[in-house]
């Protein structure tokens, strides 16, 4: 298991995919931790203390899950799907027979890898949110235990979505249809179900399974959940953690009693 | 060092309606090369991929000695595999492809930089596979068998796109393998691309095992002819054919099977036909590989 899991590290960091995924994150991660800081200490001024200085650095913080995490997510689908596409389940497969075990390093690396996303998206939402926010003249707070655990969360969220990205990939072998499925469910139809789901009350607590609002659970913010409402109590920090693990459990083993035990021709 | 003896037992396998293995049974010993044939279709890559435990078989067992595949406990140090359309990341280069199923087995990073040199690759190491020729590909695939220095070599149309020059360096270094007392089993659609490469010969023909023996025994099942004609080459088809010999008319005389060339002279003397040819005539190999694998008569 751990030979497998250092291959499957080596064929992620001796591919380009991970570091233009991490770029585009940051970039976009840095973007919205910057608008929503702007638009957060203008919100603090005109609301005439209705809106307290301390509600909006978590906000900002927050922005790596809220709009990064199709990045992991995409991440950990690629470098599965890859393998497929390239044909290269033949060398892993011959190198490493027992295909569970491959499995499992794919799982580990996917984790280490979405760490690695993690950290960087941090440091967009952080690095360029608290910067924003200082210019702006609202507190970035970053001493607080509150924050810091957000933070802490976010990373783990982030590792968690390109483990949930590796499972997927394994589900839906074919590279050009996970990424309309990807895209497809995280840009438009999950947005959507939350809204609707705010409706009733059962169906809102339905929602609270949905993958994006497990994430917003576990890390304890998002503009999401601002927007959104909630009808239903939210799930806590630690079920909202075990509800995405939960999905890339759900997809593993789907997928490797199915695509993962096919004949490799 | 010893290879492993393969050993395919009752091996079938269908995709679906067509099968491509068909209780196919044969063993392949250490030592030697043993060329693997077959015309395109016929189930070669289906079988080498069945003992790699890449397709699971419908029926029948394939091992080294005793062992499938999957249980080895060290399986690139003890089978090195080349297969057919090797699949590569096009935008990894060699060397980290190399590296990366280095890591899997356990076998250290230098270990790499030695095989890339050892087929030729040192220079391209560094540069992405997408770049590559196929002849190139085709000595990365020989890289990737030879990384565990294993006992046992199995390679898929390893001459397949490769070079004259690389087609004389890689019969010798099969030869050399075998001499050391390796396992090689070497796969090709074409008997003369590997005629002097190979010691036995598997053949098979729609899944099915045609001959299974040394190259020498594959040509002693030729049938032989004497070409023969004579001024009177009517009278000598006469003679000939009232002795029990399967005569052919062609344009430059007489082709004649079931007498050898010393009867059809005595026979042609009691006659009184003066011959102006006798010509013993062999079938080729490759006519003899047709014959078996069904395509001699489609021809
Ligand atoms: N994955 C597959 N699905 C369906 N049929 C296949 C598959 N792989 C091979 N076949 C069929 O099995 C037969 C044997 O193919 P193959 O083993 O590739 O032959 P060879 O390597 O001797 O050319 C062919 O008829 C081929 O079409
Ligand atoms: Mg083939």
């Amino acid at each position: 298991m751990i030979r497998s899991l250092r291959s499957e590290l080596r064929k992620i960091s001796t591919t380009r995919s991970w570091w233009v995924l991490a770029l585009i994150l940051f970039g976009w991660v840095g973007l919205n931790a910057a608008g929503i800081a702007a638009l957060g200490s203008v919100l603090v001024d005109q609301s005439g203390g209705m809106v307290g200085p301390e509600s909006i650095p978590p906000l900002v913080y927050s922005t790596v899950t809220a709009v990064g995490y199709v990045f992991p997510l995409l991440f950990g689908a690629l470098a599965s799907t890859a393998e497929f596409r390239h044909q290269t389940l033949t060398p892993t497969f011959l190198a490493t027979p027992r295909r569970g075990r491959v499995l499992g390093g794919k799982v580990g690396a996917g984790l280490i890898w979405g760490v690695v996303f993690g950290v960087v998206g941090v440091a967009a939402s952080v690095g360029v949110g608290a910067l924003v926010l200082q210019l702006t003249g609202v507190h970035p707070d970053l001493g607080s235990a509150d924050n810091l655990a957000l933070i802490a969360r976010a990373a783990i969220a982030m590792a968690l979505w390109a483990v949930v990205g590796v499972a997927l990939g394994v589900l839906l072998p074919n590279q050009v249809a996970v990424i309309v499925v990807v895209l497809a469910f995280t840009q438009f139809l999950e947005p959507l179900l939350r809204l609707a789901a705010n409706f009733w009350e059962w169906t809102a607590a339905i929602g609270r399974f949905l993958p994006g609002a497990a994430t917003d659970a576990l890390v304890g913010s998002s503009i999401y959940a601002l927007i959104a409402g909630g009808a239903a109590d939210a799930l806590e920090w630690w079920q909202g953690g075990l509800v995405l693990g939960g999905y890339a459990v759900l997809f593993l083993a789907i997928g490797g009693l199915t695509t993962w035990r096919r004949d490799v021709t | 060092m010893t290879g492993a003896v393969i050993e395919i037992q009752s091996l079938t396998k269908r995709f679906g309606g067509t099968t491509a293995v068909d209780d196919l049974s044969f063993r392949v010993e250490p030592g030697v090369v043993t060329g693997f044939l077959g015309p395109n279709g016929a189930g070669k890559t289906t079988t080498l991929r069945s003992l790699l435990g890449l397709v699971r078989p419908t029926s029948g067992r394939a091992t080294f000695d005793g062992r499938a595949y999957t249980e080895l406990a060290d399986p690139l140090g003890t089978v090195g595999t080349a297969l057919e359309a090797a699949s590569f990341h096009p935008g990894r280069s060699g060397r980290d492809h190399l590296r990366v199923a280095a890591a899997a087995a356990g076998i250290r990073d230098s270990r790499v930089d030695e095989v890339l040199a050892w087929v030729g690759l040192a220079d391209a190491a560094r540069r992405r596979v997408g770049g590559y020729s196929l002849g190139m590909r085709q000595r990365l695939g020989l890289a990737f068998a030879l990384l565990g220095d294993p006992g046992a070599l199995v390679l898929d149309e390893p001459i397949n796109g490769l070079d004259p020059e690389g087609i004389r360096w890689i019969r010798v270094f099969l030869r050399d393998l075998a001499a050391e007392g390796r396992t090689v089993l070497v796969s090709s659609h074409l008997l003369s691309e590997v005629q002097q490469t190979v010691d036995r010969v598997v053949i098979i023909s729609h899944g099915r095992l045609a001959y299974e023996g040394t190259l020498d025994g594959l040509e002693s099942g030729a049938v032989a002819r004497v070409r023969v004609d004579a001024a009177d080459r009517d009278a000598l088809a006469r003679a000939l054919a009232a002795s029990g010999a399967v005569v052919e008319a062609a344009a430059d005389g007489l082709r004649v099977s079931g007498v050898d060339a010393e009867r059809i002279g005595s026979l042609a003397f009691a006659a009184g036909v003066p011959l102006k040819l006798l010509v013993p005539e062999r079938e080729g190999l490759e006519d003899v590989f047709l014959e078996i694998v069904g395509e001699g008569e489609i021809r």
